[in-house]
């Protein structure tokens, strides 16, 4: 049926059939900042007196703080009620594009999968939501048990021996790698010599800012004609300065590296160790493993493969897997059982000490824990064959698209992603990959380009997880062969777009110059309207 | 107020590549490529720029060069009276002269932007005329096109000429014109040579497709790259500065001045040398010497063109442990996966070269780049 056609629905009225394309029109609220939307006075709850004994008791307190720490003027929060804190932020949710409100597989090498509700509600649970990270570990056996339990599970997943929780993010997993390969080197009194870690250019680029920022130098590998890391590339770069090689496989194109053993011997050869990112593990669930490669570390981003929530750049959750011959170096402490009681165990004399505060995000690990338990060693492979099943029906789909291509590694599928160019709809059109996918927004989805730099001209980037249907894959792409014709036939449309968003373009520049950014309330008054330093 | 455009269409661009004549430079050769039926395209590959352009800024004045070398695109695509003035006057056979003459005129004129159809040929004569000083954005219609001024398509360019006019849409940078000699390339022989740079639009890309804030905005960028190498450099020891701008960079952190498209010999403390010969340079360097260079964006050349001063003798003098090659990613990533090339005359020195080599792309950071002997 066209969507020019009218149905009659029930009471005889025409109801309009569901159109092709959704006719999407985000919300705009124009919404202040709350901290302009402060009324003084107004109270979000107002706490009743405390009562004469409690007064009395606390008395003298405050003059017992030291002066340092007491404050001269009371902090400086919007004041409101509760129904102005509610409608701010629930306005400011209807001017997002979030995972629970569009077909997200745009957001390539991200994994943006379907986050189970229902684990928010365990790891909202006062049981756990209640813990402090300082309570006695005999009071906190329940929440060690699950810290335990996880690190049995991801053993298992990667073949390694041990796991640690406790960075707060995939790169915080990645600097504890690259401090684990440091102390190795310097045990064996090659800490200063081995002064250089490879990476390739497709693999995650926080393998070589995590290298950098812990004082590495690093050498960065192009691909081969075919796309694939290039194996002579890597024994031209290994020497005896080589501390390790951190690589991702897949890479972000999707292309499955087979010749990874052969990688990880180089390294061995040349005395570094092998770091496997698998950040996103997602198309090798039970598939294959880090041990099998021959790997010395991996991590995985729990807030990928593991289902646990993004939340717009926090709380994640990363864990470092390692050898039995790297795990004297685990950041401290690790989670032990001593029979039937689990402890905290600081006493590692070689650990690299700690990533970050406490044992881990135990919420994030809560979540990811339930969603392992809930499918199952075989229900893991399915997420793995579903996820790399989705990418190559929606690659095939995208391919149609004329103007679309896949460079690289021609007739090979891709696993849990792939890395489009438009490269022929630009040349024919002047549209940039950019300008396509703010377009895709004014339809309610969008997508990401690629990393810096574009290695793949015009690229985008699409990883559709186990998450999504077929229905939902065919929408995606009848959208992006929307805008692609519309490139064609009314550029000027594209380039002009978005239309249905609440924001239209800004200037990118203040996100660059430290000058003028402001992520804080107090910066932009700084910076923005006071100008003072 | 309309916007002013000038149109220069180089008449012959592109005739040669048809009949394997690997360029249309010299009337002679345009001669032979017309006796074997080659058409000129660069006029109908300019209307197209013109008509994209007028579809969106229907109130375009177009300065235009006379008859075939513009004026008649611009009539073809329905510019005519007000809007269409013709600079200069030119004799029955058009020569690049006149395109260098053209360009100078519009300038003159007051053109915010010179279009020009053609190839590597083309943009040296608006190197002659006009170099830096007036954005320049070159429609694709050439033979060989290894210069970095030229839009993807002659839609694009006009694309890119919107995205400029609008303001803010474009970045005018320095972009490097190359050319080969193609007397030498029909001999069997590549020599190519850095001529000079235009002021070219570039569009400034969204960048939606950032993950996160990054405070690193000089990171990976040219002065990054050449602040890397100053800061490795030792006092006392020589250094051998190539042609380009990311060395022009080299020395601007130095605070030393380059001779742009020229060979300098420099130390940490000042300039030893400039604008140096392949003899004197043979006879200067040592094994304590390194040779600095950055290739040739698009075409992928570290020795062998547009650098020749730097001879065999000197880089088999210093060896392959004194030769420091300098790029960014953003280039390294446009040669599309092409090796890096050398090419200096000397198939020992050549294959003394060839494998891979490290590439200073930033800070603290190298890339493992394969290398090439052109001729091999």
């Amino acid at each position: 049926m066209s969507h020019l056609e009218h149905a009659a629905g029930p009471g005889g009225f025409p109801i309009e059939a569901k159109p092709p394309l959704r006719r999407f029109h985000q919300a705009r609220w124009d919404e202040p900042l709350i901290f302009e939307l402060t009324q003084p006075g107004q109270r979000g709850i107002l706490v009743p007196p405390a009562e004469p004994a409690v007064t009395e008791a606390v008395a003298g307190a405050p003059g017992e703080l030291p002066p340092g720490i007491r404050r001269a003027a009371p902090p400086a929060l919007p004041e409101m009620s509760q129904l102005h804190v509610l409608r701010h932020y629930l306005r400011l949710s209807q001017e997002n594009l979030g995972f629970d409100l569009n077909v997200d597989v745009g957001q390539g090498t991200c994994t943006m999968k379907y986050s189970p509700k229902v684990n928010d509600r365990l790891a909202g649970s006062h049981k756990l939501a209640d813990m402090h990270p300082l309570q006695h570990p005999d009071t906190a056996q329940g929440v060690l048990e699950i810290y335990w339990r996880m690190e049995q599970i991801l053993k298992a997943i990667s073949g390694m021996d041990r796991v640690t929780l406790q960075p707060g993010a995939g790169s915080a997993a990645i600097y504890a790698n690259v401090s684990m390969v440091r102390a190795y080197h310097a045990a064996r009194g090659q800490g200063d010599t081995r002064d250089e870690i490879i990476t390739t250019i497709f693999s995650h680029p926080s393998n070589a800012a995590c290298a950098k920022t812990a004082g590495y130098k690093v050498i960065t590998l192009y691909p081969d004609a075919d796309g694939y890391p290039d194996l002579d590339s890597l024994r031209a770069a290994v020497s005896d300065r080589t501390a390790a090689l951190l690589i991702t496989n897949p890479e972000d194109t999707g292309i499955f590296n087979a010749a990874i053993a052969e990688f990880v011997d180089v390294v061995h050869q040349a005395g570094g160790l092998a770091v496997y990112d698998q950040a996103n593990a997602n198309g090798i669930l039970g598939i294959t493993r880090a041990r099998e490669a021959g790997f010395d570390l991996c991590h995985f981003n729990l807030h990928k493969t593991f289902s646990t929530p993004h939340a717009c750049g926090g709380p994640a959750a990363g864990a470092s897997c390692v050898t039995a011959e790297i795990a004297p170096y685990l950041p401290v402490p690790t989670v032990e059982r001593d029979g039937e009681r689990f402890f905290l165990d600081y006493d590692r004399e070689q650990s690299v000490g700690k990533i970050r505060p406490f044992t881990g995000v135990g919420p994030n690990i809560l979540r990811a824990y339930a969603w392992v338990m809930s499918l199952g060693a075989e229900g893991l492979r399915q997420v793995a064959e579903t996820a790399v099943l989705n990418n190559n029906y929606l690659l095939s789909k995208i391919l149609e698209i004329p103007g679309a291509s896949l460079p690289y590694a021609s007739g090979q599928r891709r696993i849990e992603q792939a890395r489009y160019s438009w490269e022929e709809l630009a040349a024919d059109t002047g549209v940039h990959s950019e300008e396509i996918g703010i377009r895709a927004a004014d339809f309610g989805v969008h997508y990401w380009t690629s990393h810096h730099p574009y290695v793949v001209p015009e690229p985008f980037t699409l990883e559709p997880s186990e998450s999504y249907t077929k229905s939902d894959l065919d929408e995606y792409a009848a959208i992006l062969s929307q805008v692609a014709h519309e490139a064609r036939t009314d550029p000027g449309l594209v380039r002009g777009a978005p239309y249905n968003l609440p924001v239209h373009h800004t200037e990118h520049e203040v996100l660059d110059d430290p000058a003028q950014w402001a992520v804080t309330w107090r910066a932009y008054q700084r910076k923005h309207v006071t100008g003072t330093p | 107020m309309s916007p002013v455009i000038g149109l220069i269409v180089n008449p012959v661009a592109g005739i040669g590549g048809p009949a394997a004549l690997k360029g249309s430079d010299g009337a002679d050769v345009q001669r032979r490529a017309i006796r074997t039926g080659a058409v000129p395209r660069s006029g109908e590959r300019a209307a197209v720029t013109v008509r994209r352009l007028l579809a969106r800024l229907p109130d375009l004045v177009l300065l235009a060069a006379p008859d075939r070398m513009g004026e008649r695109a611009a009539l073809d695509c329905g510019v005519a009276g007000p809007r269409l003035r013709v600079v200069i006057e030119t004799g029955q056979v058009t020569t690049g002269d006149d395109t260098s003459r053209a360009a100078v005129a519009m300038r003159a004129a007051g053109a915010e932007l010179i279009l020009f159809a053609g190839g590597d040929g083309t943009a040296r004569d608006l190197v002659r005329g006009v170099s830096e000083s007036v954005p320049v954005l070159g429609i694709p219609a050439g033979v060989k096109m290894q210069s970095a001024v030229f839009a993807t398509s002659p839609v694009a360019a006009a694309e890119v000429a919107i995205a400029f006019l609008a303001r803010g849409g474009t970045m005018v940078r320095p972009r490097e014109v190359v050319d080969i000699d193609e007397d030498c390339l029909r001999a069997g022989r590549l020599t190519a040579r850095l001529h000079g740079h235009l002021a070219v639009p570039v569009e400034r890309r969204r960048v939606q497709d950032r993950k996160t804030g990054s405070s690193q905005a000089a990171a990976g960028t040219a002065a990054d790259v050449a602040a890397a190498f100053a800061a490795q450099m030792e006092p006392g020891r020589l250094y051998v500065l190539g042609p380009g701008t990311t060395m022009r960079a080299v020395a601007d952190h130095l605070g030393i001045p380059k001779t742009l498209l020229g060979v300098d010999v420099v130390t940490t403390a000042g300039l030893v040398a400039a604008d140096v010969t392949a003899r004197d340079l043979d006879a200067m360097v040592s094994a304590g010497t390194t040779i600095a260079v950055s290739p040739i964006g698009g075409q992928g050349f570290i020795f062998g063109r547009g650098n020749q001063q730097i001879s065999a003798t000197a880089l088999a003098a210093v060896g392959p442990g004194g030769i420091a090659v300098l790029c960014t990613h953003e280039k390294l990533a446009g040669l599309r996966g092409a090796p890096l090339l050398v090419d200096t005359g000397d198939p020992a020195v050549d294959a003394s070269l060839a494998g891979h080599v490290r590439v200073i792309t930033g800070r603290n950071e190298r890339t493992i780049y394969r290398t090439r002997a052109a001729g091999g």
